[in-house]
């Protein structure tokens, strides 16, 4: 099958009707900000009936970091000596402070280059000695194997002035804070296919062994999210409640071992915090101590336990699938895309931003 | 002639002479450039249509044009689609100190070519050299002067019917630059669109007032331009995702660089409102030329949705398509 054809499969017209009749009132939270995103192009909100409500969930690396998190990276910046790398996406999210972001630094000659990926933030710190460079890494199990092969690269190299940042978090905790949460009300999730190609299958088993919570991990094109929906659909209308992989063109049962051989090699679990959240116990991932010439929090002796959830917006809630962006009372008023207050909106995978950008017209 | 540029070059003596006799007037000479005079004189017109632009493009050459056509084009496309026939240009140089004498001589080869192309002189121009790390290898100002020959084009003549075409695949330029300058996928095949629009502009103005508006949708892309079509008017336009025509390869570019065919910039692209009666028939035509053979009907105006513009999705959706926000591609042109 050729990708185009993910995108509207032949027999999408029939499994659409079926999902059109469906009369009953569920919620499926795409946990993954790329599902947000691709869900808002291609309209599909507008096709679903009124009754199928689907929920973004806390799968957008850039919108559940704390803001105390950006400060760090904010103020390191600062600092002559450093040169700060990470992906795009991190440049605009502002700090605590209105209107800082890494962008403005750039423009302010402070030394910030956008990656895409660690390795080429390696390769900066070969090229630039006079430079510590700090790569901030951000995402779940998808981007936390290649911050390790950067890691493993710089050791190899003998690159002394390259470290991580590491804001990288773990999947599985936050899902099951969600769904220990009183009012839990999801009947069902799209579980991110890009995390289960690193951690397999195994690694959403536990959504049906322990909660019997009806999940499909999904890939990314329209037909994929739609077939996905219809699937999870089929399982409560039969009470068969399970994990199924309709990315199965991608991921395998167990994932793959050698990413999650070098992840688990490199970093370790920490308790960390999620904006609007909270602190989840082992929800986090550090660089483990043997590493810690590598890790940018002890060679700059940085104090990460502060945190005061002082957001004004309410990411938190969006975050969490508790309200949609629209309910938030800064949505379009004075948060806009052009002018981004939360996370949500200024990540292009935050469900403030789909909402903004992509609005459905139901 | 050095093999680099030197900050004399840019002192506006003996050297400059060097640059300006030696490299620029042999390619581009024409009466009113030989005189170099400080201005050219030219034969008046009735109306005029006047525009100018500056290209930083970066890399400066990349595959499918370099940035001395793209100066070029630029230029002579924005009065094209004003309705204008181009005739005059000027030229101005900003290059950084070192940037070597045959990547110059290069540039001034392809905007001979590109002009003698659309058939446009370079009448008057101007080099300065700045000092190394205060420019980026070459800036280039062009503005032009064409004569007005279709007066009529303009969005308040859109109704409620009309239809949309565009003359190829979007998005062509912007992809290309960019994974020019990042390197990022090998195996991928993908030239830019830069070229003059002045032939594709006539066969569609030959078609008189049953054309209502038409641009190049440079920075911004398709979503961009069409934005502008519709803004503070009493109509929208909405757009079929799959009469679009995108290419394979720039498709999966975007997919990789997580950005939208509809947001990136084109460099020899038309986009157009057109009566309905006539649309088939262009696009017959438009199909013929060299640079349009990938031309066709994309959506059609509305009076829903005033002043917004829609995409009907593959799969059946709908939504709305914004101006460019957020995402950004600095210096592809």
């Amino acid at each position: 099958m050729l990708w185009d054809e993910f995108k509207k499969p032949k027999d999408i017209e029939r499994i659409l009707s079926i999902i059109r009749n469906y009369d009953k009132e569920i919620r499926i939270m795409e946990i993954c900000g790329t599902h947000t995103v691709s869900i808002a192009k291609s309209g599909i909100k507008g096709i679903l009936p009124e009754n199928i409500k689907l929920i973004s969930g806390p799968g957008c690396p850039v919108c559940v970091t704390p803001t105390e998190r950006i400060d760090d990276i904010l103020l390191l910046s600062k600092n002559k000596d450093v040169l700060i790398a990470t992906y795009g996406d991190m440049v605009r999210v502002p700090g605590s402070i209105y209107g800082e972001n890494l962008e403005k630094r750039k423009a302010q000659g402070f030394d910030v280059r956008i990656v895409y990926s660690p390795l080429d933030a390696v390769k900066i710190a070969n090229n630039c000695k006079n430079k510590e460079v700090v790569f901030a890494g951000i995402g779940f199990e998808t981007t936390a194997p290649s911050s390790a092969v950067a890691v493993e690269k710089a050791m190899n190299e003998g690159v002394k002035n390259f470290s991580v940042f590491s804001l990288h978090k773990k999947v599985e905790p936050v899902l099951r804070e969600l769904i220990n949460m009183n009012d839990f009300n999801i009947n069902g999730f799209l579980c991110p296919g890009n995390v289960a190609v690193i951690i397999g299958e195994e690694g959403f088993r536990f959504l049906e062994r322990e909660f019997k919570i009806p999940s499909v991990i999904c890939g990314f094109e329209a037909g994929d999210i739609i077939y996905s929906i219809y699937r999870i659909i089929q399982m409560i209308e039969n009470k068969v409640y399970k994990l199924e992989n309709e990315y199965i063109r991608a991921v395998k049962p167990k994932g793959n071992e050698i990413a999650k051989n070098i992840m688990n090699k490199y970093f370790e679990l920490c308790d960390d915090i999620w904006r609007g959240i909270g602190c989840i116990k082992n929800s986090g991932l550090k660089l483990k101590d043997e590493y810690s010439q590598y890790d940018s929090v002890k060679k700059f002796n940085l104090d990460l336990t502060l945190y005061k959830n002082n957001d004004f917006c309410s990411c938190g809630e969006v975050i969490k699938g508790k309200i949609e962006p629209r309910e938030c009372k800064l949505f379009s008023s004075v948060c806009t895309i052009e002018n981004p207050l939360g996370s949500c909106m200024v990540s292009s995978e935050g469900a403030c931003a789909a909402a903004y950008k992509y609005f459905d017209l139901r | 002639m050095d093999d680099i540029i030197t900050l004399s070059y840019g002192s506006g003596g003996k050297k400059t002479s060097e640059l300006i006799e030696d490299i620029i007037v042999p390619h581009l000479k024409n009466d009113e450039l030989l005189k170099l005079n400080d201005g050219a004189v030219l034969k008046g017109f009735s109306k005029m249509v006047f525009s100018t632009d500056s290209f930083v493009v970066n890399p400066y050459f990349f595959s499918g044009g370099d940035i001395g056509k793209l100066s070029v084009c630029g230029t002579v496309n924005d009065i094209c689609m004003c309705g204008g026939e181009p005739r005059y240009l000027s030229l101005s140089f900003i290059i950084e100190e070192g940037f070597k004498t045959k990547d110059f001589l290069k540039i001034i080869e392809s905007i001979e070519k590109t002009a003698k192309e659309c058939n446009v002189k370079v009448v008057t121009g101007d080099t300065k050299v700045v000092e190394k790390g205060k420019g980026d290898g070459i800036f280039i100002n062009t503005s032009g002067i064409g004569i007005l020959k279709y007066d009529f084009l303009g969005k308040d003549r859109m109704k409620d019917g009309d239809l949309v075409i565009v003359t190829g695949n979007i998005g062509e330029h912007g992809v290309a630059v960019m994974l020019e300058r990042e390197q990022l996928i090998t195996g991928v095949n993908l030239i830019s669109d830069c070229m003059p629009l002045n032939i594709l502009a006539k066969e569609i103005l030959d078609f008189k007032e049953k054309i209502k508006i038409m641009r190049d949708p440079t920075r911004g892309g398709l979503a961009t331009t069409l934005n502008e079509f519709v803004e503070g008017t009493d109509l929208g336009i909405e757009l079929y995702e799959d009469r679009i025509p995108v290419s394979n390869e720039v498709n999966m570019a975007c997919e990789i660089l997580g950005i939208d065919p509809l947001y990136s910039a084109n460099e020899g692209k038309i986009v157009a409102v057109v009566s309905s009666d006539i649309a088939e028939q262009l696009i017959e035509k438009l199909r013929k030329v060299k640079g349009g053979e990938k031309s066709a009907i994309i959506g059609k105006v509305t009076s829903n949705f005033k002043g917004r513009v829609t995409l009907k999705t593959e799969i059946g959706g709908t939504r709305i398509l914004t101006k460019l926000t957020g995402m950004q591609l600095p210096r592809i042109c």
